[in-house]
């Protein structure tokens, strides 16, 4: 008994290391049995306490990633929504897909130029056309006007030439907007009817005239207003509900009965 | 003395959180993952009582298992690093005069002696973690040579952030 005192007085290190190993290995062996879940509740709540602080910061560096695959979710849900079918008769659904929906990413924009386009990551591999509406989780954004393989490029709202058909939201009135230049922040709505009265707030969403945006889709929301009752027709100012200045994802339309409804115009116009 | 105490004590705790906030989250090329909370064992003065030395590896170890959910096996690497320390010192420094208390960091040892000791610990400390990882001996040459690209990349980072707080030191 004395002699293996002295031992391992003599060999503590090494009693003490394989001590503390055959402790280490015990642990390894017991964490991969169940009772691994029973025993460490305590410890996991105090280390998910520093986690969760830590991905309280953490989180906002991941928010990208979480924007991306909500806008995807956001793309697969609105194609599911009534208007994205074509529905021809009310007891009849004609189960078929009006509108697709692509979900991209803003490549590059530029917001403080006359004319002003936004590159998105998307292009004609993903199906992308041109004159596919862009709109982004607020609001419509742009028009595609240029397809490369994986690219495409659409005019903003932010361009000199460009013209939305909208609509008044309450009253159905339609209205036409445009932007001119200066401030990303505002557009003008023109051929507004003098009878009609708009307040600040009112909300102006896409006709559905132009074969590009389904209807109904928020543009923005009236800034300014002065009704002149000596013209037909008067202008407001109205603020983009989409941020362009911010703007990462977006969700690129495709109207698939597009064709259709043009070759349809054509006829009627010939 | 009490200084020490407290400048250890900021280091260990400073360590392990950049141990556990940051490089477990970091997976370079998917299996590289480094362990710069070593650096705090390496560090522990070459005077340190044998007991303590143990003990504290272990707890060290053990610390960051917590965190990860992998009870034991950092605590059993840590323990042999701290184990075959003393030895390595011998073997390495025989020839260098350490004053009581001191630090076998890069400003005493150099930065080649460094770069050996440390490498040689992380190497000892990233065998077993892997191979108790893998648990089996079955694939041993993939693991030593995962152990070893693994130690490569720990001791890089660890002789950086040894850099940077020497130079510190220096500087004040």
């Amino acid at each position: 008994m004395h002699s293996l005192l002295n031992f391992i007085r003599k060999h503590w290190f090494v009693v003490l290391f394989l001590l503390l190993e055959v402790v280490s290995m015990v642990m390894i062996s017991n964490s991969y049995s169940y009772h691994r879940s029973l025993s460490f509740n305590t410890v996991n709540d105090l280390t998910g306490n520093v986690f969760s602080a830590y991905s309280n910061v953490t989180e906002y560096f991941a928010l990208k990633k979480a924007n991306e695959s909500l806008l995807e979710e956001n793309a697969r849900l609105m194609s599911r929504l009534k208007e994205s079918f074509l529905t021809t008769d009310t007891g009849f659904t004609y189960k078929d897909t009006l509108y697709r929906y692509i979900p991209a990413h803003v490549v590059s924009i530029s917001i403080n130029h006359p004319a002003n386009f936004i590159m998105l990551n998307k292009g004609l591999l993903h199906g992308v056309k041109k004159e596919m509406g862009v709109i982004s989780g607020n609001g419509v954004a742009g028009i595609i006007i240029g397809v490369s393989n994986h690219y495409s490029l659409a005019m903003s709202l932010l361009h000199h030439n460009s013209k939305l058909s909208g609509r008044i939201k309450n009253n159905n009135i339609l209205v036409n907007v445009i932007w001119d230049t200066g401030d990303y922040r505002f557009g003008k709505i023109q051929d507004i009817p003098s009878h009609v009265q708009l307040v600040k707030g009112d909300t102006i969403v896409t006709s559905g005239n132009s074969l590009i945006f389904p209807e109904g889709i928020v543009i923005g929301t009236v800034e300014k207003y002065e009704n002149n009752p000596n013209l037909a027709f008067n202008e407001a100012t109205m603020r983009f509900a989409t941020n362009f200045k911010n703007l990462q994802n977006v969700i690129i339309i495709d109207n698939l009965m597009k064709e259709e409804q043009q070759s349809l115009l054509k006829q009627e116009n010939e | 003395m009490n200084s020490r105490l407290i400048k250890n004590i900021i280091r260990f705790v400073l360590l392990i959180a950049v141990q556990v906030l940051i490089f477990n989250n970091m997976h370079l090329w998917g299996y590289i993952t480094l362990y710069p909370y070593l650096l705090f064992l390496l560090l522990l003065r070459f005077d340190i009582n044998k007991t303590n030395l143990l003990l504290i590896g272990f707890f060290t170890g053990l610390t960051v298992d917590f965190f990860q959910n992998t009870m034991g096996m950092q605590a059993a690497a840590s323990t042999l690093l701290v184990f075959v320390r003393p030895a390595i010192i011998k073997f390495y420094f025989k020839t260098v005069e350490f004053a009581p208390r001191e630090e076998p960091g890069i400003s005493k040892l150099g930065f080649t002696g460094f770069l050996k000791y440390a490498f040689t610990l992380v190497f000892v400390h990233n065998l077993l973690l892997f191979v108790t990882e893998a648990f089996t001996f079955s694939g041993i040459v993939n693991t030593i040579e995962q152990a070893l690209i693994n130690s490569m990349a720990t001791t890089a980072v660890i002789m950086i952030i040894e850099m940077l707080f020497s130079k510190k030191k220096k500087g004040l």
